[in-house]
């Protein structure tokens, strides 16, 4: 007789085993490569070598270290400000995961009330929030982003709120597509059938048995709302010059591509890593959500 | 069929005067364009004066009314900053994005497809493993980086390419690859996901068992059973491709139209950033309503249904 473990690792394709510990010990990178990261956004003025507006202008363009000129304490150089990269991208890492995260849950929101509401009450409200989604679809998100950002100037909660009212639609699909099977369900019909009201229902039945692909999608969008950010600070919109931003940096390491990459390159490294975790944190949690995705 | 087609018509049709109107009235609260055109030591009667000209000291709804009437003869309007037509404007900068975004599209798809079948395949092998980390790492970085990170090694480090501005296939390719990666990452991923789900079908086995050729298993019974949600995805992926397209043009200084977006938004050029979006709307919309269409032509038991 075999275990039920035993029975799943069994239907798993060749090499699947193997990956089932490379799996876990990718689990195991991520979450501390993740917990790193949120530990430099919090402690940033204590980790950071120097404070985010140190300039010195004796020091400008120095590589980093291991290259001929390179200025000590500058672990990777400097820019044209003579301001310390590591530190710069350390504060940078403030500004990503704040974005990220709280331009996520606004979305998460306002994506789970018109979800509930299009799938739970359907008819006309259906229909009219669905155009909306379409509508929200068809307009690249980055470009709505761009002209409300460049309207009301740089600040962090205005692209915060941008961010979370135009990322939506994502949202919206999964929670309504999930309330429309859950609707069908015999504990919702038996709920309705004994006069529970409509709001208890959603309440204690409906956004419960959602949160679980909600919380997937959102682990994923936390990283294309970074890059959104990041592409919007790029083109010199969302956030205050002032405060040190990694799109910010990359632009300005365009600049000086040629004769200074380390400016632009390490802060854009950090990007992608960061991406490349959450990411990576968003399919180890949608394998845990689907099993059977995790079989193939 | 007909009916399908007519109602995803009309649905493509609200959503684009839904569009036209958030855009209208976007554009009116972010500012006042007559400050912008304007000389700094300009007086309060010449920038009345420029109002009346533009036709901003009109009440709003008379404004959009006109917009409206204006679109509907496919008259977008003038430019405040060019002073000449926004069709015009734009129709001279759509050739250049339609090389960059015809280059990304031919790009991804030339390596996406390849790389998914090889994934799926033989999945769970060592090959299996590196594309799909490859392709991973092409969704997450931003296109912008891989650019820049392109220019740093193949014009600067290895100066083989030109790093910016437009004219021939040499200029053309970083600037593909840049806008492609995203589009690739994104295809190839699909990809192998339904041809893994498609290889387990009865008419799979069918066709092994009938003695015919791998490749041609994979080719003919295969591919065009798993190219359904594909071909959906790259009707979707015309969207981020227009909004990578902005990016990517600022990156390469190529002069379409995300370069004109950029300089349009800089200069609270209303009119052209109306026309702008509706022109990047309109092309979603459109492509997705030929793939609507196509699922027909792939798969005739959508014809049916």
């Amino acid at each position: 007789m075999m275990t039920v473990t035993a029975r799943v690792q069994a239907l798993r394709p060749r090499g699947a085993r193997r990956s089932a510990a490379r799996r876990k010990l990718l689990a195991r990178v991520i979450a501390v490569f993740l917990g790193a990261l949120v530990v430099v956004a919090i402690f940033a003025p204590w980790i950071a070598p120097y404070p985010a507006d140190a300039q010195n202008l004796a020091l400008t363009f120095r590589p980093p270290v291991g290259f001929s000129h390179a200025a000590a304490g500058h672990l990777l150089g400097t820019d044209q400000l003579g301001q310390d990269i590591l530190s710069q991208m350390i504060y940078g890492t403030r500004l990503t995961l704040l974005v990220g995260v709280t331009a996520t849950a606004v979305a998460g929101v306002i994506g789970l009330v018109i979800g509930l509401i299009a799938g739970y009450y359907g008819g006309i409200r259906d229909q009219v929030l669905m155009r909306l989604a379409d509508m929200q679809l068809a307009f690249p998100g980055i470009l709505l982003a761009m002209v409300l950002v460049a309207v009301i100037g740089p600040s962090v909660l205005f692209l915060i709120i941008v961010l979370g009212t135009t990322g939506w639609v994502s949202y919206a699909r999964v929670v309504r597509a999930e309330v429309l099977t859950l609707r069908q369900k015999e504990f919702v019909t038996a709920a309705r059938g004994i006069g529970v009201p409509n709001l208890t229902i959603i309440r204690r039945h409906m956004i419960p048995n959602v949160m679980a692909p909600l919380a997937t999608i959102a682990t994923l969008q936390v990283a294309s709302m970074i890059i959104v950010a990041a592409s919007l600070s790029y083109l010199g919109l969302g956030v205050p010059p002032s405060d040190p931003s990694w799109g910010a940096m990359i632009q300005e390491g365009q600049l000086y591509l040629r004769t200074a990459w380390w400016v632009g390159v390490f802060p854009g490294l950090a990007l992608v890593l960061t991406t490349l975790a959450i990411n990576l944190a968003g399919d180890l949690l949608r394998d845990i959500a689907d099993p059977k995705a995790y079989l193939r | 069929m007909l009916r399908f087609v007519l109602m995803r018509v009309g649905h493509a049709a609200v959503v684009l005067v839904l569009v036209a109107t958030v855009v209208f009235f976007l554009d009116r609260v972010t500012g006042n364009p007559v400050q912008v055109l304007l000389p700094p030591d300009a007086t309060t009667a010449d920038a009345q004066q420029l109002s009346q000209a533009l036709g901003l000291n009109q009440p709003l709804i008379l404004q959009y009314l006109h917009f409206m009437g204006g679109l509907a003869h496919l008259n977008l309007g003038q430019s405040l900053y060019y002073r000449s037509d926004v069709l015009s404007i734009i129709l001279q900068r759509l050739p250049a994005t339609a090389e960059l975004a015809a280059g990304a599209l031919i790009f991804a798809l030339v390596l996406a497809v390849p790389a998914g079948i090889v994934a799926a395949v033989r999945r769970g092998s060592m090959a299996d493993t590196m594309l799909m980390s490859l392709v991973l790492l092409g969704q997450c970085a931003p296109a912008f980086y891989i650019g820049i990170l392109l220019i740093w090694v193949f014009s600067i480090l290895i100066p083989v390419l030109p790093s910016s501005g437009i004219g021939g296939l040499s200029h053309l390719i970083l600037p593909a690859i840049t806008l492609g990666s995203y589009s690739l990452a994104v295809i190839a991923r699909i990809l192998r996901t339904q041809l893994i789900e498609v290889f387990g079908e009865d008419y799979i086995r069918t066709a092994r068992a009938k003695g015919l050729s791998s490749m041609r298993v994979i080719m003919l019974h295969a591919l065009r059973n798993a190219s359904l949600p594909v071909v959906t995805v790259v009707g979707l992926e015309i969207g981020s491709l227009l909004g990578g397209a902005i990016l990517t043009e600022t990156v390469f200084a190529w002069p379409g139209l995300g370069q004109l977006t950029v300089q349009a938004i800089d200069n609270r050029d209303y009119p052209l950033v109306q026309g702008i979006v509706l022109l990047f709307v309109t092309t979603f919309l459109v492509v997705n309503l030929l793939v609507d269409l196509l699922y027909g032509v792939i798969d005739p038991r959508v014809r049916l249904s």
